[in-house]
């Protein structure tokens, strides 16, 4: 039987139980959160029983203003065999980043964690060889994050709120 | 950074061991672009490698946020900028699947148009230079020629060759002209003698084929693990296509094949691209009959090169801005970036020169995205090299970087 969002959901709310939360579909894709430590949990279980055995892409967000869910890491899995996507999404506090790393389901997520430690700083637990990959090794900040803007903050002859968006974001 | 240049200590090393470290790149002719693989070498065997990427990482996903979304498309040319309009209308579709608009067909056969010359320019690159790196010139100057009249088609189509810039969120900025319409009948006359030609000079000549047949080979299991998608997934072995997958632009309405391979070795990598090459080519033939048969059968749509639903992101006329005060108050709005997009999340993936280019947009109902994410097809293949090359021979190892075509710009994002 082919996978429809339907029996995904289903299935993995028989399994999950009520751990998986916020089953939305913005634009037809399945879309969830699971607890931080469950990300390999659920991501070996898509793997193994359901098919979904190529990562397409893995990314970080970082949200200041959600308290002790400040940085989001996104999964894209595709199960190729049914033609179905989905995302699913895990949430950490941002003093204490700590994520699973998904290398040793996917070779593919090696440089995908790494990138998004460069830029967000979420520390893969378990990654072979977690080191920056984009930017300079001695950039003792992480750039993605909404603290750092992109224009220069003492600049006074341009306004930011004239062009796109306004001041800080944070 | 101390801790960066750790490898120049290999030197000291090298003295009292029996293999040699290599550095191949930054800046090499064999890399085609620039990126370092540092080498350790016995004789010619290759016995590991080690990779340094972001040597042109120029923070594209940051300065996005901060960019009105038409501003953004000019960055995505630079991602793979041997095939820009791929990039630049997956962009426009991921805005376009944001606001829930639909095209009128003609307008996205256009597309489909644009999007298969540049991935035949994309795949004439990297096909010609394999042969270049196995010795072979000729092939490259020969085709080169027909990469020059695929980008004067854009130049007709937008003004520019290189980093486009083509079309807009809702279809293109202009129709095409007679002259476009000329010089793609042109190439569509003209190109398949040369490319028959090319083939004739490679596809069984004895000393390619021994060059290549072996070289760099990767199964479907790995190729699959480590995230290949495009032509070097395909010469693996795995029919996977997002063209096919989920069609956009109305993929769906043409008839066409995904050639696969077996080995995914550095002949079948060069063999599906050059079929891919034929099948792009018949995509055009159809997509032209298409909208040759839409003017027939109404010739007010020939007039039609945008979606009229898409006024608020489309430029009005340039004529109207002059003449009418609604179009003058629109067009200063949208170039100071005032417009604002709607709340939503939406991947939107098509099928790059290299595979799965994917766009990963939040919008928060803002001016510019929330965050912005390019699943950059090379990025990901790459790191795969070390695995592929290990115990191969170094002359192996070149051929086998310019089969994955890997593009610097979209390496590093």
């Amino acid at each position: 039987m082919a996978l429809t969002n339907e029996t995904i959901q289903q299935k993995l709310s028989e399994k999950f139980g009520e751990q998986l939360t916020e089953w939305q579909e913005p634009y037809g894709m399945l879309t969830f959160r699971a607890p931080a430590e469950m990300n390999l949990k659920v991501m070996q279980h898509l793997y193994d029983d359901m098919g979904f055995r190529f990562l397409t892409d893995l990314t970080a967000v970082h949200y200041p203003h959600s308290v002790n869910e400040e940085l989001c890491v996104v999964y894209h899995m595709h199960n190729l065999v049914d033609n179905v996507r989905l995302r699913f999404k895990v949430f950490v506090p941002i003093s204490k980043p700590d994520v699973f790393t998904a290398t040793q389901l996917f070779s593919a997520a090696n440089w995908m964690e790494r990138e998004a430690f460069d830029n967000f700083g979420v520390n893969f637990v378990g990654h072979p060889d977690l080191r920056r990959i984009l930017n300079v090794d001695d950039m003792d900040y992480f750039p993605m994050r909404k603290e750092y803007p992109m224009e220069d903050p003492t600049r006074t002859d341009k306004d930011d709120e004239m062009f796109g968006r306004g001041g800080t974001v944070v | 950074m101390s801790e960066h240049q750790h490898h120049i200590q290999l030197a000291e090393e090298s003295l009292a061991k029996q293999t040699t470290t290599l550095n191949l790149g930054p800046t090499h002719p064999a890399t085609h672009g620039i990126f370092q693989n540092i080498l350790e070498i016995d004789g010619e065997k290759v016995l590991s490698s080690e990779q340094t990427v972001g040597y042109i990482h120029r923070a594209f996903e940051k300065i996005a946020e901060r960019r009105p979304y038409y501003q953004i498309t000019p960055l995505t040319d630079r991602l793979n900028y041997c095939s820009s309009p791929i990039n630049n209308m997956g962009w426009h579709m991921t805005i376009e699947k944001l606001l829930g608009l639909k095209l009128p067909k003609r307008v996205e056969y256009m597309r489909v148009i644009i999007m298969e010359l540049a991935r035949i320019g994309d795949h004439l690159i990297c096909n010609s230079v394999v042969a270049v790196d196995t010795g072979a010139l000729t092939g490259f100057t020969y085709v080169f020629q027909w990469r020059e009249l695929i980008y004067e088609i854009y130049e007709e189509v937008c003004g520019s060759r290189l980093t486009t810039n083509i079309g807009r969120v809702g279809g293109f900025e202009r129709n095409f002209s007679d002259v476009a319409w000329q010089k793609l009948r042109k190439f569509m006359d003209g190109f398949p003698k040369v490319m028959k030609e090319f083939e004739a000079l490679l596809n069984r000549n004895r000393i390619f084929m021994e060059r290549c047949i072996g070289a760099g080979p990767i199964n479907a299991e790995r190729a699959l693990n480590y995230g290949f998608t495009g032509p070097n997934l395909r010469a693996a072995g795995v029919d996977y296509d997002v063209r096919v997958a989920q069609p956009y632009s109305s993929y769906e309405d043409f008839d066409f094949t995904i050639p696969v391979g077996t080995t995914g070795d550095v002949y079948d990598r060069y063999m599906v691209r050059n079929d891919e090459i034929w099948q792009s080519y018949s995509i055009i033939q159809q997509a032209i009959a298409k909208i040759e048969e839409i003017e027939k059968a109404d010739p007010a749509q020939k007039n039609i090169f945008y979606a009229p639903e898409a006024d608020k992101f489309h430029l009005p006329a340039k004529e109207d801005v002059y003449t009418k005060m609604e179009a003058l108050i629109y067009h200063f709005k949208m170039i100071m970036g005032e417009i604002e997009a709607p709340p939503g999340e939406v991947y939107h993936a098509v099928e790059g020169g290299n595979g799965e280019l994917g766009f990963y947009l939040i919008s928060d109902g803002g001016r510019t995205p929330y965050r912005l994410h390019f699943r950059r097809p090379c990025f990901i293949y790459y790191q795969a090299y070390p695995e592929i090359i290990k115990d191969g021979l170094l002359s192996d190892a070149i051929i086998t970087l310019s089969s994955l075509n890997v593009i610097a710009g979209e390496l590093d994002g």
